[in-house]
């Protein structure tokens, strides 16, 4: 950061007074930003809830293609992926660059496993015919109501955009984890960690939303 | 204080040359600069289609010749769309937070920059991305679905809307991003002794709007993912024929749209606040009032978003109370009002142009203020929805209110911003033509639609002719006064003389630095002791 | 006292069709002169201390006024107690318009691109126009087929959305006869501003005659229909149709399935098709000989019941 100067490890940028003012910036910044990130899923989660009223019946026919075991499993992986992103973090302030990058790993790995289940999902509802909005063909999957493409629509976009989130995850993380190595970390300075920490919680508690609402309700 | 270093000439401005170091600066005077020119130019591109819309109003199509300018409807439907789709996106919107924010929040508080300066130059690049996309459309099938993209027309319409509801979505970042900044730079970088209370209402304004732009964008950004999805996926959420609700997509519309509307006009309130005390060189009336009202009104705007739908098909008792709790908004609105005149009295009030704006705003904004309240009432809405009358109150407040507010902010910052003095007698002049001109253009219109000339439409009854060809005519004024507007910008920065660092004896703290400021703003930290208006 | 009177807001508004108007300009009319008063007040008190507070010197002391709370106080309170005095009596009246009369006269009409399509109980079908007997509750059940139109009448003030996908409503009681406009008020594309509608206030009487001749006309078979159709919109004055003779456009007589030649020289079949697109789009075929931009489009003017039975009578035209 080019506007950087070293104090004792960390570092803060010019217009900032001290390190702490920074840290307590970049806390703020960031939870800032997982208020917009729930804000525009929540909309998602307006408009599912609305359409689950006027057709619970086709949603339980939506949903009942769905596995809830993989979605299970995903379930579980993000939710120890969060485990280890926050140890990753306890490890850079108490200066322990392996374990921290260890964790990070980790939780990357995680991420990698969640998208290949996911993989696994999508590829197979596709070959069922599976599709959203007007490429479900109500005929050729044999479906009970004429707009089941209504109920994968919003499947497709709400766990599409919630995978477009995940990837992006990933590329903090391998990003932070490259600063990891690097030693760019310690007791002084860890706010990017922390920051994209909590990117990463606010995207495994939008899983642990979407997953009962898809694939356990009706 | 010590205001003068041994390099006594270097500025922001200055202090480093050539195009890529503004390209990639985290200054946050030089983004504002840079955002102030991009804005000014959609501006102009905007104007220009408004003149046109103006052209094809002056007489009905049946009379040859002028009436007949874009007699083809769909053409005068894609002007209207950009028009309303620029000025809102591209102009408004953004307008006083990324300029004139971006320029003096920081100094107004005493800090060196915005909490996350790099984050800052990154909405600049979603700002001008989002607006690339948006110009992009017009070289393709071009968009004709009116800037609020109702469904399920904007569904079917063959036109170029998903490549334009994806440029808003993108230009939504750089809203989102920058109230982001705004928001942590209130309250982490205040300089010592910089109260929340202490801070100048300006701040206030831009932190009340920072909520909103925070809170309310991501909305529009899942509902402009939704009309890509159900164009190109068909996924029937807004489409009748997929089992879909159309109006659903107005509740989603406009739960962003109405905040945004004071997005649009906060700012401009903050202006005004400044421009009053400064040239009253009195205190400002009511500081607790005006302060805790902006974060009123834009805790309430969240609320009131169903009356723009009060005949969209929505229940009665839904009408009713959207009703009610709009008539509650304007309450911190009126209070403002009562407020600034309170501020004039008993002040020693000179008419430079920018007290001429924030004069001005006052006339026009109340006439925008007091038919909004005509419109919150239930019956008269059913009878003005969707007419010109409409058209005028929202371009009184959006054009009397926000637009004379920047252009006062403008002049008014102007010296500071470039180091040097513009002419003031232009600038007034530039005043008195807008300020005529807007009444010619849009006063009519409210006739007009009291007459039932409904809106969106390149062709009308004779009845209506008169007070169109009046409407057009104010048009031509207005071009003309910002068209001197420009000419005093720019002779002012080529040719004005050097400007002191307090031109108007004013008393918050960007006026205690050098015009224009150096690179770091304040080369020693200010320390606060008293409110930003003792003018005693 | 009418406030409407007073504020002469009536010179501005279309004529009174029905007791509701009259009840909204009253409204309107008080909501003018409060606003007009605030505005003076407003205005007319800066106005006055811009003037009277005018800088006399460089070195003027100003007062240091920072707040009155009881000033502030009844500032705040008289507008929330006016603007909710003015919400009440909005709701008042809008109950009234919002609440569908008990045995009102239905009719259903359907907002398309670019038209009204009106549709009586009886089953008779017009186009852009209403018809309705005066002094009566009417019901207009509202619907789209494709995107969202409103209907607006502005002399009864009144307005609804037409939504495709499901039914909206709006009722008015008309006490004037005459003819009044009918709008489109939401932005429906191209020809948005060409959906303009009259809504007919005629007798009772009236009213039942134009019932029973519209559904005998509607029985009548599709040839027939077409020859009614044909006069009414003045078709015949640029067509002849029982001799070769030109009027102002080529003659109809025996042109259905022979060929016919264009200006660039081309030839076309005059089949249905050939027979629709003249109608709508008259311009995209010119017949040889015959000039450009004369014959005007009928496009949103005729139902597809309509284009039908036309077409049906040029085919008998031998």
């Amino acid at each position: 950061m080019s506007t950087d100067n070293a104090h004792g490890g960390a570092h803060v940028a010019h217009h900032f007074k001290d390190a702490t003012q920074q840290y307590d910036s970049g806390k703020e910044g960031i939870w800032l930003f997982m208020v917009t990130e729930i804000l525009m899923f929540g909309g998602l989660f307006v408009g599912y809830a609305i359409y689950h009223n006027m057709y619970p019946e086709m949603f339980s026919e939506g949903a009942s293609s769905l596995d809830w075991k993989m979605g299970f499993i995903n379930t579980l992986v993000l939710i120890f992926s969060s485990f280890t992103m926050a140890i990753s973090i306890t490890f850079c302030q108490k200066n322990d660059k392996k374990k921290a990058a260890m964790a990070l790993a980790t939780t990357i790995l995680c991420g990698a496993v969640f998208m290949c289940i996911k993989y696994f999902e999508y590829s197979h509802k596709f070959h069922l015919g599976l599709l959203p909005g007007k490429y479900l063909d109500v005929a050729k999957v044999g479906a009970e109501h004429a707009n089941l493409g209504l109920y994968f629509g919003f499947y497709y976009c709400m766990t599409g955009l919630h995978g477009l989130h995940v990837l992006i995850g990933m590329g903090l993380i391998s990003w932070c984890l490259i600063k990891t190595l690097r030693g760019d970390f310690s007791d002084q300075y860890w706010l990017p960690v922390e920051g994209v920490g909590l990117f990463w919680h606010i995207v495994d508690l939008i899983w642990i939303f979407l997953f009962p609402l898809l694939y356990l309700v009706g | 204080m010590a205001t003068t270093s041994a390099h006594s000439d270097e500025n922001y401005i200055n202090c480093e040359k050539g195009l890529w170091s503004w390209l990639t600066t985290v200054d946050h005077k030089r983004i504002g600069v840079m955002y102030m020119i991009c804005v000014m130019f959609f501006f102009l591109v905007g104007g220009i289609m408004a003149l046109l819309l103006r052209l094809e109003l002056f007489a009905p199509n049946k009379v040859a010749g002028v009436g007949g300018v874009l007699s083809d409807g769909n053409v005068y439907n894609q002007v209207m769309t950009y028009h309303g789709a620029i000025m809102v996106f591209m102009v408004i919107v953004p307008g006083i937070p990324a300029i004139l924010g971006n320029f003096f929040l920081p100094l107004h508080i005493g800090a060196k920059d915005v909490a996350f300066p790099k984050l800052n130059l990154a909405s600049w690049y979603c700002f001008m991305a989002g607006a690339a996309m948006a110009i992009f459309t017009f070289f393709t099938t071009r968009i004709d679905t009116g800037w609020t993209f109702y469904t399920p027309y904007s569904i079917r319409t063959g036109t170029a809307t998903a490549m334009m509801v994806m440029a808003a979505f993108v230009m939504g970042f750089s809203s989102i991003l920058t109230g982001l900044n705004f928001i942590v730079t209130v309250h982490k970088l205040r300089a010592p002794g910089m109260t929340m209370h202490r801070m100048p209402l300006f701040v206030w304004a831009m932190y009340s709007t920072a909520i909103i732009q925070v809170l309310a964008t991501p909305v529009l950004a899942i509902t402009l993912m939704l009309i890509a999805a159900e164009r190109f996926l068909g996924i029937g959420i807004f489409d009748p024929k997929l089992g879909g609700d159309p109006v659903l997509f107005q509740h989603f519309f406009w739960f962003y749209s109405h905040p945004a509307v004071y997005i649009m006009i906060i700012p401009a309130m903050g202006v005004v606040s400044e421009l009053l005390t400064a040239f009253s060189r009195k205190v400002i009336f009511g500081y607790t009032a005006i302060a805790y009202s902006s974060l009123g009104i834009a805790a309430v705007s969240f609320f009131v978003w169903g009356h723009h739908m009060f005949v969209s098909g929505q229940s009665a008792t839904a009408g009713i109370v959207f009703s009610f709790i709009t008539m509650l908004v304007g309450v911190p609105t009126a209070i403002k009002m009562f407020n600034w005149v309170a501020t004039i009295y008993k002040g020693s009030v000179s008419f430079e142009a920018p007290m001429l704006f924030a004069l001005g705003f006052l006339f026009l904004f109340a006439i925008g203020g007091v038919t909004g309240i005509m419109l919150a009432v239930l019956p008269i809405d059913v009878h003005f929805h969707d007419t010109y009358f409409v058209v005028a109150h929202f371009h009184y407040v959006m054009v009397g209110g926000t637009l004379m507010a920047i252009m006062g902010g403008f002049y008014y910052w102007f010296p500071k911003m470039f180091g040097k003095m513009h002419s003031d007698v232009t600038a007034r002049l530039s005043f008195v033509f807008i300020f005529i001109g807007f009444n010619v253009t849009f006063f009519p219109q409210f006739i007009l639609g009291a007459m039932g000339m409904p809106r969106r439409y390149f062709d009308y009854i004779p009845q209506y002719e008169t007070l169109n060809k009046i409407s057009t005519v104010g048009s031509w004024l207005i071009a003309v006064g910002f068209l001197i507007g420009l000419y005093t910008i720019v002779q002012g920065l080529l040719k004005g003389p050097k400007a002191p660092a307090n031109p108007w004896g004013a008393k918050t703290l960007e006026w205690t630095i050098p015009s224009p400021p150096t690179m770091h703003n304040f080369e020693v930290e200010p320390v606060v002791t008293a409110g930003p208006y003792e003018y005693r | 006292m009418m406030w409407f009177n007073f504020a002469k807001a009536q010179s501005f508004m279309p004529s009174q069709g029905t007791e509701i108007a009259k009840q909204v300009d009253n409204l309107y009319g008080f909501l003018l002169i409060t606003s007009f008063i605030a505005c003076v007040l407003v205005i007319g008190g800066m106005i006055y201390f811009a003037w009277k507070y005018k800088r006399k010197s460089d070195n003027d002391k100003t007062a240091y006024i920072s707040h009155n709370t009881t000033l502030e106080f009844v500032w705040s309170f008289i507008p929330l107690v006016i603007f909710l005095f003015v919400f009440a009596w909005g709701w008042f009246i809008y109950h009234d318009m919002r609440t569908m009369p008990k045995d009102a006269l239905e009719i259903n009409v359907t907002g398309k691109q670019w038209a009204w399509e009106t549709e009586y109980k009886n089953g008779y079908k017009t186009v852009n126009e209403v018809v309705v007997p005066v002094g009566r509750d009417v019901k207009i059940i509202l619907g789209s087929v494709d995107v969202i139109h409103s209907f607006y009448v502005p002399s009864f003030r009144i307005k609804q959305d037409a939504v495709p996908g499901r039914y909206t409503a709006l009722w008015f009681r008309a006490d004037k006869l005459g003819d009044f406009h009918i709008f489109c008020t939401e932005y429906c594309g191209t020809a948005h501003s060409g959906m303009i509608g009259r809504l007919k206030v005629v007798p009772q009487a009236d009213f039942d005659k134009y019932l029973e001749e519209g559904q005998e006309e509607g029985q009548l078979p599709l040839a027939k229909r077409g020859e009614k159709l044909f006069a009414l919109k003045a078709c015949s004055s640029c067509h002849s149709v029982d001799n070769p003779a030109v009027k102002v456009g080529p003659s109809l007589f025996q042109v259905f399935g022979h060929e016919v030649t264009l200006t660039d020289g081309s030839k076309v079949s005059a089949d249905e098709n050939y027979l629709r697109e003249s109608i709508l789009t008259p311009n995209a075929k010119i017949v040889k000989n015959f000039p450009q931009g004369v014959m005007p489009t009928f496009q949103g003017q005729l139902n597809e019941n309509e284009l039908n039975a036309l077409i049906e009578y040029i085919k008998g035209l031998k």
